[in-house]
């Protein structure tokens, strides 16, 4: 289906806050930070000018946004948020909060190194590092993704009642003007309807929610065994193993309303025929893609798998998208210090058990808004290529692309 | 009509039977801040000892809807129950945010200040027990000079508190008030009147706490009413910025003097490793506020 819409020149800032004004969101939090900032003030200016209709609350914390997010989604609102590295580090104990409550909450963000020392350039340490709160975490690889995926992402959420953060790189794409294809709000209003809540708070019908709660099963009033917070924290993995499935439905269906499919948790480019395959996530994606050319240029059969969801950490996906790798090299914007970069261990972790026997290669690259060039993961990969043995699997630790 | 023990509301929205201890002040505050609210109310609370009163999951003690939140985030929680009731309008019930002092004048103030400068609409109300009672008496920044404290074991706490009510003056809302669980009707008067008005309200009750103070739990409270009458506690209310005194401390400034601190101290244990000088110390702090509150009285 041909595309519909109008095409404009937005940053990734600019499609994220359209994207939220598509969506109409109802409530927006939000404090600024570098890169995120201009998403508010775009949504603030939508607000103000009466083009949406929504409550923005300008709170003094990160950490207030998203309290202010989670309360406006028990009642029954549609909630943004949007934040960058120590704001989304900020917020960490409330990101628990949202996912633990259950509540369809949005945030985007855009991602940035933490401190210290200061710096306020793309890596991905700041989602990466909120990864075991409980929310979908999907990546865009560039303005329309970003644009498309918050779209999707209330449909997600609100049908998994799990919240969902969409990322993507600061300034790499949040600061940087490409062609994105706006949806009609007519087409927007078909795809997403309002949000049905499965919270109730009314003085007629009154109810507690997330008062204290035992580690067992207890009876309530009525004599009925209700969970206990094990069997609440059990559901909540449920609901993350089985998003999987309402995520490529939503992302499918995407694709039959607006032309723009995501049928898939990964992006996979040339990997037919690939024995060596770059693995990546956000714009990193769109690099290797170019890595990969001059690669099979020089020869090698090359291809590219992106990650575009990370949380739930699509395992059999991977796999298969795989099978025929004889070597993987994965390019991390993120270390788990003391071990590697984090979608290399879960890629390793997702090959346990399986048929692949592939050598990995991890590389740290592009940390504090480093440059990553082409010419660099070509590199990589080629030494990677001269590496690979089959008594030499893998490394104890990753390789950075740095000066020391 | 003037509200009497007679002519209370019968009706309980915090019913008997909760987990708070026994001779629990806020236990008998928050029936009567409840019965202002007649129960339409959307109650917001972090962790403290009224989330230990709420009860366990699946059972509560209470019958007004509630969202428990982090506990920083008291007064961030309720703007965002008020964004949700406006964008989908379903206004009406009062939004209230209920936090001990832990929660109010130390690590939430941050979001508490915000949403006062926001003019959010909603009422906030803090119960004040002097300490972090609900994790075993730990100082806070409400907890008085010499007392001592989990975290101020042997010496008692060598600061005054701050005054948070003040502090909440100064963002210029429409309401302030103190209260006392001692006075529950100067209590119910003043729920009452906080939600009529729109804007950011914010009520201070005092609330006696028998095992952190380490008095008898059946003097909950005559050390409530002794608190007022030696002026540690003053019951006032500040409506568009015109001061009044109010109940107890009315009639005291009326018609006598305040009895001297030390009779009070004496009734509790946290007070019993207290100094002479800190004894003085206390007693010029009290002094000073009273008659601040009886010049701006017009006394």
């Amino acid at each position: 289906m041909a595309e519909k819409g109008s095409t404009r020149i937005l940053d990734g800032n600019n499609a994220a806050a359209q994207g939220a004004k598509l969506s109409r969101v109802q409530v927006i939090a939000a404090y600024p930070i570098t890169p995120q900032s201009p998403v508010t003030e775009k949504l603030s200016e939508f607000v103000e000018k009466g083009e949406l209709d929504a409550q923005y609350v300008a709170v003094e914390s990160e950490h207030s946004a998203l309290a202010v997010c989670t309360s406006a989604s028990t009642v029954g609102a549609r909630a943004f948020t949007a934040s960058s590295s120590h704001g989304l580090a900020y917020m960490h104990e409330m990101l628990h909060w949202a996912a633990g409550a259950r509540l369809p909450v949005f945030l985007a963000c855009v991602n940035r190194a933490i401190g210290a020392p200061w710096n306020v350039l793309n890596d991905q340490q700041d989602s990466i590092s909120q990864r075991d709160t409980g929310w979908i975490q999907i990546y865009a690889r560039n303005n329309q993704e970003i644009l498309d995926s918050i779209i999707q992402a209330y449909r997600i959420a609100e049908s998994v009642y799990v919240p969902v953060m969409v990322c993507y790189d600061g300034f790499v794409l949040s600061h940087t003007e490409m062609p994105v294809n706006l949806p009609s709000q007519e087409d927007v209003d078909r795809f997403l309807p309002p949000y049905k809540p499965h919270t109730i708070l009314d003085p007629a019908n009154p109810r507690n929610y997330n008062l204290v709660t035992f580690a067992n099963p207890r009876v309530n009033a009525e004599g009925v065994l209700c969970h206990g917070y094990m069997e609440l924290r059990y559901l909540l993995q449920e609901a993350l193993q089985n998003s999987r499935e309402t995520i490529i439905k939503v992302g499918q269906e995407f694709g039959e309303a607006f032309g723009r499919t995501y049928s898939s948790t990964l992006w996979a480019n040339r990997l037919d025929d690939a024995n060596t395959v770059i693995v990546a996530m956000g714009s990193l994606v769109m690099e290797a893609t170019v890595a990969a050319d001059i690669l099979r240029e020089a020869g090698h059969k090359v291809g590219v798998l992106g990650l575009r969801v990370f949380r739930p950490f699509p395992k059999a996906d991977v796999v298969k998208a795989l099978e025929k790798s004889r070597l993987i090299v994965v390019f991390d914007k993120n270390i788990s210090y003391g071990l590697e970069g984090a979608t290399c261990s879960e890629i390793k972790s997702a090959l346990y058990g399986s048929s692949v026997r592939a050598v990995i290669r991890n590389f740290i690259v592009g940390l504090g808004g480093r440059d990553v060039k082409a010419r660099e993961l070509v590199d990589a990969v080629n030494r990677s290529l001269l590496s690979a043995k089959e008594d030499d699997l893998t490394r104890e630790y990753p390789e950075w692309i740095c000066a020391i | 009509m003037k509200t009497t023990a007679v002519n209370l509301t019968e009706k309980e929205y915090a019913l008997p039977g909760n987990r708070t201890c026994p001779g629990c002040a806020l236990s008998l505050a928050y029936r009567h801040i409840l019965k202002a609210l007649e129960g339409q109310a959307i109650v917001t609370v972090p962790p403290s000892c009224l989330t230990v009163l709420h009860g366990m999951y699946p059972i509560t003690s209470v019958t007004v809807p509630c969202v428990n939140t982090p506990f920083a985030s008291a007064a961030a929680s309720a703007t965002g129950l008020l964004a949700g009731l406006k964008a989908l309008g379903r206004e009406g019930p009062t939004v209230v945010a209920v936090a001990g002092d832990g929660g109010t004048y130390d690590i939430g103030i941050q979001a508490l200040s915000a949403a006062a400068e926001r003019q959010t609409d909603f009422l906030y109300i803090c119960y004040d027990n002097e300490g972090y009672m609900n994790t075993g008496n730990q100082r806070s920044g409400s907890t008085p000079l010499g007392a001592i404290s989990g975290t101020t074991p042997v010496l008692g706490k060598q600061q005054n508190p701050k005054d948070i009510v003040a502090i909440m003056e100064a963002h210029g809302i429409p309401y302030v008030a103190t209260a006392n669980a001692s006075y529950p009707l100067d209590l119910y008067e003043k729920v009452k009147k906080a939600r009529a008005i729109r804007g950011t309200r914010f009520i201070h009750v005092f609330s006696p706490c028998p095992p952190g103070w380490s008095f008898p739990f059946n003097n909950t409270i005559s050390i409530g009413k002794l608190a007022v009458e030696i002026g540690w506690v003053i019951l006032y209310e500040v409506e568009d910025g015109v001061f009044r005194l109010t109940s107890a401390s009315e009639s005291i400034a009326k018609q006598g003097n305040l009895k001297p601190l030390r009779e009070y101290l004496g009734q509790q244990g946290r007070f019993r490793n207290i100094t002479e000088e800190q004894i003085e110390a206390l007693q010029r702090w009290v002094n000073a506020r009273w008659k601040r509150c009886l010049d701006r009285a017009g006394n």
